[in-house]
């Protein structure tokens, strides 16, 4: 069992990353919605803030991590041609090769009616996705600068609570459709 | 509760609200640019051209340069101006939650091809 290059570079920017972002978002969620007053002592909203604090800036950091691997590293093999003039490089493949990018592979309809996964998914993915991390960059100034003071502001809570979903939002339809995509024409 | 009297309490914290709503506008501001700059790009070979910062990456990597610039940049020029001032949080709200969603509909490709250029 090994993986080529690429194949690692996918996976570090598919699955590790976007596990830990998914990890990140879960805790942080429970964490931010359960920061009462009502709910936790003084000591308790303390301990919970720094918890709050790692858990929204790893957040953050896995967004850019992700989008920066994905679109300077990962997207480049993704969006080669290398299968020429009307697509004769793809003709009777059934996955991408050498001399059929996945893009090329998905716009040929060598394996069925596939252009639309490029032309809706990877189009919508590849810009959505940079939206995340400016989310999830607020969300951490947000919790940093009102502290203490979520806990007792619903408002200041519910806030952040938006930003943060919204960053979970726009990263989970790009990640959708990346699996998706990776499923029909694989980088390899 | 009202809206309004929800986004009040946002000013009783003992805290200005100029930096949240700095952040706050810069985050629609970078998401406004990006949906904006892929629109024009589809529309227009010049600026798809002028954006491939990158051969490899292609326009992408102009399109997501120059949005996250816009969002450093304005969040840095905002929050210099605002950061012990207390403008009013609802109307930043809105023009934030107006910019977002253009940047979204910007970044949607059954809209963005709607201009794609001949």
């Amino acid at each position: 069992m090994e993986f080529t290059n690429r194949e690692t570079w996918t996976l570090i920017h598919g699955l590790i990353l976007g596990t830990f972002f998914l990890l990140a978002f879960a805790g942080g969620l429970a964490g931010l919605w359960s920061l009462r007053t009502e709910y936790v002592t003084p000591a308790g909203i303390g301990e919970r803030l720094r918890r709050l604090k790692i858990g929204t800036t790893a957040m953050a950091i896995a967004a850019w991590a992700t989008v920066i691997t994905g679109t300077w590293i990962v997207y480049p093999w993704y969006r080669e041609s290398l299968a020429g003039e009307e697509g004769a490089g793809c003709e009777g493949v059934q996955v991408p090769t050498g001399e059929c990018s996945p893009r090329d592979f998905l716009l040929s309809n060598v394996s069925g009616q596939t252009e639309d996964w490029h032309k809706f998914g990877m189009e919508w993915k590849e810009h959505i996705a940079w939206i995340s991390p400016m989310l999830a960059t607020l969300a951490v100034f947000l919790v940093f600068y009102y502290g203490p003071a979520l806990a007792r502001n619903r408002t200041a809570r519910m806030l952040v609570l938006v930003v943060f979903t919204g960053a979970f939002a726009a990263a989970a339809i790009a990640g959708l459709f990346g699996a998706l995509i990776t499923k029909t024409a694989p980088i390899t | 509760m009202s809206e309004t009297a929800m986004t009040s309490e946002l000013e009783e914290i003992d805290r200005p609200t100029g930096p949240v709503a700095a952040a706050v506008l810069a985050t629609g501001i970078g998401a406004f640019v990006l949906g904006l700059l892929t629109t024009l790009s589809e529309a227009s070979t010049g600026v798809h051209d002028f954006l491939e910062f990158d051969e490899d990456v292609g326009p992408l990597s102009g399109k997501t340069i120059i949005a996250v610039i816009a969002y450093l940049v304005s969040w840095a020029v905002l929050h210099g101006m605002w950061r012990r001032q207390n403008p009013a949080v609802r109307p930043i709200l809105i023009a934030t939650v107006v910019l977002i969603a253009l940047g979204v509909l910007g970044t949607f490709p059954t809209f963005f091809q709607a201009f794609a250029s001949e």
